[in-house]
């Protein structure tokens, strides 16, 4: 066992995936000699070469229907993206070109587009962003986001093996907070659809995915040190497709549900997870479906501003506390 | 069909490096396209086609000449088609009877009804359907020449832009991105006067479309898009340099749209002499037919003949596939992901 941040994780992962399959290769912005803005892939053009780890111009469109292209051709790629702010440049391609590729004409695109997102680092409006919600509503996509560090690994193994174009989204706060021991040797691999029981309880449940997830965790700490509270939390890790069976064992578990995101509120996922559970587990609630999320504000740069803006510890302890005396 | 031995007589030398057989095969190309087009026209007027319908009349020529230059077979050269290139996918082995039956919705159709018209592709016989969105092909087709680059394949692709959609930052990006990486790429740009209703003037302030392609470093050449073997000479050489790894190469076709945009179009805002003057003057089957005949190329026989064969061919597959069924309305829900193999059927029809 070796003890590995969030971004090694991620980096080992790629890294085994590339030694693994020749098929898979890398574009992006100052992914080759520079290693990527966050390192990701440092490195990795010194292993694979020039022509495995590709510098592209600053065209995010280009990069997408360059991998698309290549996808359908027998290839992996792997875009990153160098913020995930930018993936909206190829919203058009991923959302009509990538994401019909299969249903419309038969295509096989497996295609990774990965990149760093969240708030919590003061990047402002065009470094913070969380985008799950613009790609929840297109078929055709999947869409995975670790919050723990063998996650990080396992998600970007199978994101790769998989047949179906997958973003995968990074906390860029998690990076080089969350750190794991992690088995040296062994396949770590997270299967795709599939949430995570990240912590057990009664009471009531927290579902939540991503940085949030740890914020969760810390409040559920807290309500049991100070309130007796025992809080569940459930990691969705993978946003589409939903893993329906694992919300509603935890909802008719424990009868009361607290869902907390990172992206703003109106159109965000807690508004579909509250329907779902709402279609399918109604009789098993004792409260309210509530939601902890970002106010529906553009996210801004001052570190007040961006601490009131976004969901803290406190905000999930408070609104768990409202559920629980429901 | 005539004799395929050349002729005895003193005729010009066949240009381009083609065979006689190639010139009529050529030829039958010209006339399958016009022919299956205008057969498309009298379903859509029987109420047969379900969406609109795509003319390509006058711009035959590029399309054909342009994907004749590409070796074609299982795994060979690529190409991606616009709404305007249905020749282009004709020359490339598809076949007559797909065409009618994806404008006509039906279930044994190559997408299954789920998309319109030329909407479609065949990764073995090396063509790949567009989307609406004009420009996003160029990304996607350099994604499929870097597939050749990276296996060192002497494969070339080649995809096609018009005057509006080289408006696109799609198209930018993909042609800059491609330019970088010396891709083996050929673009044919089509100046066809028409994007909709837009003319040239108001969609770009160069005169020509090889003026903007050349900023990329792009080498590009401008010919007479309705002279089939002009198309087909240029695009000949523009293949084979980007094979041999020179890297991207364009070719602008200066033609002529002569319908509407769709079928429902009137074309109100086309001077009607300018559209006489083109279907007079400069069709390009008409003069490609002439340059044929009087260079004794081919008798008229032998056109006629192609003609006949081209109809019954078009008459066999209308038969073929007019009364077919349409899709079972269930067959909406598999196939979105490869896993999960099928989209789930709602509560309210399980009722």
């Amino acid at each position: 066992m070796a003890e590995v941040t969030y971004l090694e994780a991620l980096r080992q992962g790629l890294w085994e995936e590339m030694e693994r399959d020749d098929r898979v290769f890398i574009l992006g912005e100052d992914v080759g000699i520079y290693g990527g803005a966050f390192k990701v892939t440092e490195g990795f053009v010194k292993r694979f070469g020039e022509a495995r780890v590709i510098d592209t111009p600053i065209s995010e469109a280009a990069i997408v229907g360059a991998a698309a292209g290549a996808a359908h051709m027998g290839m992996r790629p792997v875009a990153e993206m160098q913020f995930i702010d930018f993936i909206s440049c190829a919203y058009d391609m991923l959302t009509n070109y990538v994401a019909t590729a299969r249903y419309r004409a038969g295509l096989p695109t497996p295609l990774v587009v990965r990149g760093p997102c969240g708030g919590y680092v003061r990047g402002g409006p065009f470094h913070s962003q969380n985008v799950e919600a613009a790609f929840f509503h297109t078929p055709g996509l999947k869409i995975v986001y670790p919050a723990t560090a063998r996650d990080a690994k396992g998600l970007i193994k199978a994101s790769v093996r998989d047949d179906d174009p997958v973003i995968y989204l990074e906390h860029k706060w998690l990076y080089r907070r969350i750190k794991e021991q992690l088995p040296e040797g062994e396949e770590v691999l997270t299967p795709i659809g599939e949430a995570r029981l990240a912590r057990e309880g009664r009471d009531l449940s927290i579902i939540s995915y991503g940085a949030t997830l740890w914020k969760s965790l810390e409040a559920a700490e807290q309500l049991e040190r100070d309130d007796g509270l025992a809080v569940e939390v459930l990691d969705l890790r993978t946003l589409l497709p939903l893993d329906d069976a694992a919300i509603m064992r935890t909802v008719k578990h424990t009868n009361k549900v607290l869902i907390v995101h990172e992206d703003t509120r109106t159109g965000g996922l807690a508004g579909e997870i509250a329907a779902r559970i709402n279609e399918q587990a109604f009789e098993w609630l004792d409260g309210p479906i509530m939601r902890v999320t970002a106010h529906d504000v553009p996210l801004p740069y001052a570190p007040t501003l961006e601490d009131f803006v976004l969901p803290q510890t406190e905000d999930i302890v408070k609104a768990a506390r409202w559920l629980a005396a429901y | 069909m005539a004799s395929r031995t050349a002729p005895a007589t003193q005729s010009p030398p066949i240009p381009a490096g083609l065979s006689r057989d190639q010139l009529l095969e050529i030829y039958r190309y010209l006339r399958l396209t016009r022919t299956l087009e205008e057969r498309l026209t009298a379903l859509y007027r029987q109420s047969k086609v379900v969406g609109g319908l795509f003319r390509s009349l006058g711009q035959e020529g590029e399309s054909v000449g342009s994907a004749y230059a590409l070796e074609r077979g299982r795994n060979r050269d690529f190409l991606s088609p616009l709404i305007r290139n249905l020749g282009s996918m004709l020359v490339m082995g598809a076949e007559p009877v797909q065409i009618l039956r994806q404008y006509m919705a039906k279930a044994e159709s190559p997408t299954r009804g789920r998309e319109l018209n030329i909407h479609f592709g065949d990764l073995e016989r090396g063509y790949l359907g567009q989307i609406s969105h004009l420009g996003d092909m160029i990304p996607v087709m350099a994604g499929v020449a870097l597939t050749f680059k990276l296996r060192a394949e002497p494969r070339v692709a080649l995809v096609y832009i018009g005057d509006g959609g080289m408006s696109t930052g799609t198209f930018h990006e993909g042609i800059n991105f491609a330019a970088v990486q010396r891709l083996p790429l050929v673009l044919i740009a089509e100046y066809n006067c028409w994007a909709y209703s837009t003319p040239p003037a108001k969609q770009f302030a160069t005169a020509h479309l090889a003026d903007r392609v050349r900023g990329y470093g792009v080498p590009a050449v401008t010919v007479d898009g309705n002279d089939v073997l002009a198309v087909y000479e240029a695009t000949r050489l523009a293949v084979e340099r980007a094979r041999r790894g020179k890297g991207v190469h364009a070719v602008e076709v200066k033609t002529y749209r002569r319908k509407g945009h769709a079928e429902h179009d009137d074309q109100h805002y086309v001077p009607k002499e300018e559209l006489e003057r083109w279907a007079r003057e400069n069709d390009p089957i008409d003069r490609y037919s002439k340059r044929l005949l009087d260079s004794g190329w081919a008798e008229q026989a032998d056109l006629k003949d192609i003609d006949e064969r081209v109809r019954a061919g078009v008459d066999a597959a209308t038969d073929a596939c007019v009364d077919e069924p349409a899709p079972e309305p269930e067959s909406a829900l598999p196939a979105v992901y490869a896993s999960p193999a099928t989209a789930e059927r709602l509560w309210f029809r399980v009722l």
